[in-house]
């Protein structure tokens, strides 16, 4: 039984590997790189995968154009430039703060924003309703109860 | 006041419903593409029939349309028809052929006829990576001077032809 099982994970780990290429760094540091880069950037064929995880052609491609470019020496910033030029920010999983992504930066404070005035608002309107039970009865309501009380007293 | 406030959920239900709906018809596959307005890039690289080399330099002078194309993909030969006929009405058509045996391409246009001016031969990929292609049937619209000003991904019908290619190949042409 044991046995199976430790045969079932091996499997399993041969499967999770599979879109990982066998690229030969010189230092560890490029590795790194390469690694952070091949997770940060989105694969253009497919809709949410990064080009680590994805095994279309294209990634496969962006995969082995990094690993030429680490090569080369380039820095990070210039390699993502470089692929930005030719795919658009679409590849970018960390986009930039540009009037096209104003909304996709800030949308979500905005929204955190209009949720405080909301509660807020919401608050206040319940605040409102409580002073106004526990203000002190005006002239007009002290004689009412007063009559009611008075009426009470003959029943 | 108090009215309006039990109005809100439903102006948000049809924001919601709005949004969806135009959701429907979105293609998230279709990138925009990162070269619209600039130049094709440099490349010199060996024509698919014959023995000749073709560079950016070749694809000047009137405008054209840059259809990226392969044997091992599918959507092409639906297409491939419709660049025919496109071909015969008198429109430039330039070809990549991108990530292909050239043996086999060379047999495609036999089978099929030819609708390219020229045939760029792209076996590495390297001008369709430059070009920002990441799948075919992909098709450009390049201005006379060589500017992409337009890109199309997927197969282009007669409606797509009609509808959005061929008013602005047509007022490139008047440029």
């Amino acid at each position: 039984m044991k046995r199976l099982i430790a045969i079932t994970l091996l499997l399993w780990v041969s499967v999770g590997w599979a879109a990982i290429d066998t690229y030969e760094f010189s230092t560890d540091a490029e590795r790194a790189r390469y690694r952070v880069l091949v997770e940060e950037l989105r694969c253009p064929k497919c809709q949410n995968q990064n080009i680590a995880d994805s095994n279309a052609p294209i990634a496969m491609d962006l995969r082995q154009e990094i690993y030429r470019l680490i090569q080369e020496g380039q820095t990070d910033e210039q390699i993502i430039e470089y692929l930005v030029a030719r795919y658009g920010d679409f590849v970018r999983y960390n986009p930039p703060l540009s009037f096209n992504t104003l909304l996709l930066w800030f949308g979500p404070l905005f929204l955190l924003l209009g949720g405080v005035v909301g509660v807020r608002w919401m608050v206040r309107q319940r605040q409102q309703k409580t002073d106004t039970s526990a203000l002190p009865l005006t002239d007009a309501e002290h004689q009412r109860l007063a009559s009611l009380l008075e009426r009470k007293k003959h029943d | 006041m108090k009215r309006l406030v039990l109005l809100v959920p439903l102006v948000a239900f049809l924001l919601l419903t709005l949004f969806l709906y135009r959701g429907l018809f979105l293609k998230p596959e279709e990138l925009p593409s990162a070269l619209i307005g600039k130049p094709i890039p440099a490349f010199s690289l060996p024509a698919v029939e014959g023995q000749s080399l073709i560079t950016d330099k070749d694809l000047l002078g009137r405008p054209a349309l840059l259809n990226v194309w392969a044997t091992w993909c599918v959507a092409c030969r639906v297409e491939h028809p419709v660049l025919n006929r496109l071909a015969a009405q008198g429109v430039l058509i330039y070809g990549v052929n991108y990530k292909d045996d050239n043996a086999m391409a060379r047999q495609w246009l036999a089978d099929f006829l030819n609708p390219y001016r020229l045939n760029i031969q792209d076996a590495e990929g390297r001008l369709g990576f430059d070009l920002g292609v990441y799948g075919a049937p992909e098709t450009f619209l390049l201005d006379k001077n060589g500017i992409i000003r337009h890109k199309f991904v997927g197969v282009i019908t007669d409606q797509v032809w009609r509808e959005q290619l061929a008013p602005l190949y047509q007022e490139l042409q008047g440029e």
